[in-house]
């Protein structure tokens, strides 16, 4: 009886250690049910063909309904090639002067502490925050017949809002925090100590700033550049508030998606779109690519 | 622990006479201030100085006016919609990103940044197309009389598009460093899946989700590339608020598109204050 007993409670205990120490080592792979898991990927692979694959290949299919000839017309038309100089132009701009800023606002705000710091890095961010249309029409306030700086404008023979300048102030604009808000994390990780090492072994800023910060943020720096330059490229809103829509001067590339689309010269529009999809490819390919480097 | 951190940070920060070691401080803040200045606090502060001139009966007058309250109303309504579906999927997306392999797993992260990518009104143009009554997607529901361009769901679509990386982005990176100490726990414990997942893993996720909410909200309110396309402008039922000011300023209504930009601000400047309270409150969270 008592034997019988012992064995039963051995043959008990044994079973239900492997039970426990089965879910022990595999609690993943007990936890993450395969059904569960396909549902899950089935739905996220779906709702991602549905908002952002089927949306490319519809650029896709219509920039080419009227086939290839019509297409390459599209594309070397006169109009859309000043258009896409103007936005080269304008992005070129954009991410040279938001790199300059963003690198000499992370190296301060990473490296001394001051009051006001918050506020500073709270105020760098406020393009990212407000509508594009808000950041062009702040320009127009600013620069325009209506705005304080109208008149002296004038009396110099100054055109900004409805010219090129107006287009690249817009565009600096709204991606300002970009290459910052890639630098300012790592630098703020990486803290001050080395910098401060150098600075008492008697190293110049330039020397400090090019052997000691520079190699810490060579791959944000490049990761913020992409960033910026997707932004840049694409923006909308702010250019086409502040360009006036005057076609081969101040039309960037998506302005005159938008003109050929309201033309009802479809084919056209996405034509042109297709330019920017191929773009905004490119730019995601060296995303990944830097972001896989950065690891 | 808190404590030993903090008191090395103090002694970090305040060397016993302030002196800064590091050169570069004058020149460094010279530019960032000059720059920050130039390109985006006097625009900026212009908003505000015109909104001054208007009078505040006038300005009032503005903003309350049928059209323009419908407007705000559109946008923050879709805005949120489209948020919530963010906030629904992008847990999916980042869950399955996280803890999954399978083929074709990077494509599928690469492919969450195409919205920042994507020209806005390139989206716009293909977003109209696909969901109107002709497109491949709007003409099934055409046929049992669902609308989807020119109405709201157009553009709340418009808006989940350009929403979603935001939310995957910010949970993603929580997600990854979460222990699975406290899932082994919980289940150990005898918790089923999907209580571990509600009560155990949620929980942790819930600030970066709501970070994320946060700002695929902000971004929905202010967007007009991908939006207006898929809007159609009908007075009344799909006038965004980023489209009305468009138009005061094509009809040279400069006052009134003034005061409807500083409402809207003011709604973005809300919002971010109210994101960067959850951001700082989750890093004193994971310091703990």
């Amino acid at each position: 009886m008592a034997d019988k007993n012992e064995k039963d409670l051995d043959r008990d205990l044994v079973g239900d250690g492997i039970h426990s120490i089965q879910k022990v080592i595999q609690p993943h792979k007990a936890y993450s049910r395969p059904v569960i898991k396909y549902i899950l990927i089935g739905v996220s692979v779906l709702f991602l063909a549905v908002m952002l694959g089927i949306p490319l290949i519809v650029v896709a299919v219509n920039a080419l309904s009227d086939g290839w000839a019509a297409y390459k017309e599209a594309v070397l038309d006169e109009y859309t090639v000043k258009a896409l100089l103007l936005t080269l132009l304008a992005t070129v701009s954009a991410v040279a002067v938001n790199t300059v800023f963003g690198v000499f606002a992370a190296y301060l705000l990473s490296k001394f502490y001051f009051k006001g710091r918050q506020i500073l890095a709270t105020l760098i961010d406020i393009p990212f925050s407000i509508s594009p249309v808000i950041a062009g029409l702040v320009f127009i306030l600013t620069f325009g017949n209506i705005g304080w700086m109208g008149d002296f404008l004038k009396a110099h023979d100054i055109k900004i809002v409805f010219a090129v300048p107006g287009v690249i102030l817009a565009t600096i604009f709204v991606t300002f925090p970009f290459v910052f808000r890639e630098l300012f994390p790592v630098l703020n990780a990486q803290g001050k100590d080395e910098e401060e090492a150098a600075a008492l072994m008697g190293a110049g800023g330039f020397t400090i700033f090019r052997r000691i910060t520079f190699p810490h943020i060579r791959w944000a720096l490049l990761y913020g550049v992409i960033l910026c330059t997707a932004r840049a490229m694409g923006e909308f809103g702010a250019v086409s508030v502040i360009s006036g829509h005057l076609r081969g001067k101040t039309n960037t590339l998506p302005l005159h998606v938008e003109i050929l689309y309201n033309e009802f010269n479809t084919t056209a529009a996405f034509a042109v779109s297709s330019i920017l999809v191929i773009l905004a490819v490119l730019i995601l390919i060296a995303r990944n690519i830097v972001e896989w480097k950065r690891k | 622990m808190t404590g030993v951190f903090m008191e090395q940070h103090i002694v970090k920060v305040k060397n016993k006479k302030g002196v800064r070691v590091i050169p570069g401080f004058g020149l460094s803040m010279g530019v960032t201030l000059a720059m920050l200045g130039c390109l985006v606090l006097i625009p900026l502060a212009s908003i505000f100085l015109s909104a001054s001139r208007l009078g505040f009966g006038e300005f009032i007058g503005v903003v309350t006016s049928r059209q323009v309250v419908s407007g705000y109303v559109v946008s923050l309504s879709c805005a949120f919609l489209a948020a919530l579906v963010n906030a629904v999927f992008g847990i999916v997306l980042a869950w399955v990103l996280v803890r999954y392999e399978f083929p074709g797993k990077r494509l599928m992260d690469g492919m969450i940044e195409l919205p920042f990518a994507l020209p806005t009104a390139v989206a716009g143009i293909a977003l109209t197309y696909l969901y109107s009554d002709q497109g491949w997607i709007g003409s099934l529901f055409a046929k049992v009389g669902i609308k989807i361009a020119y109405t709201r769901i157009g553009i709340t679509i418009a808006m989940v598009f350009v929403g979603i990386p935001f939310v995957v982005r910010a949970v993603q990176p929580v997600l990854e460093k979460l222990d699975r100490q406290y899932e082994e726990a919980a289940m150990m414990l005898g918790a089923n899946k999907p209580y571990t997942f509600f009560r155990v893993i949620l929980p942790e996720l819930f600030p970066a989700l709501l970070a994320g909410f946060g700002l695929a909200f902000a971004r929905g309110i202010g967007e007009y590339g991908s939006v207006v396309f898929i809007a159609g402008n009908i007075p009344y039922k799909t006038q965004i608020a980023p489209l009305l000011i468009m138009t005061k300023l094509e009809q040279y209504k400069y006052a009134d598109a003034t005061a409807i930009a500083l409402v809207l601000l003011l709604i973005s400047f809300l919002l971010m204050f109210l994101i960067n309270s959850i951001q700082i409150y989750m890093q004193r969270f994971s310091k703990a």
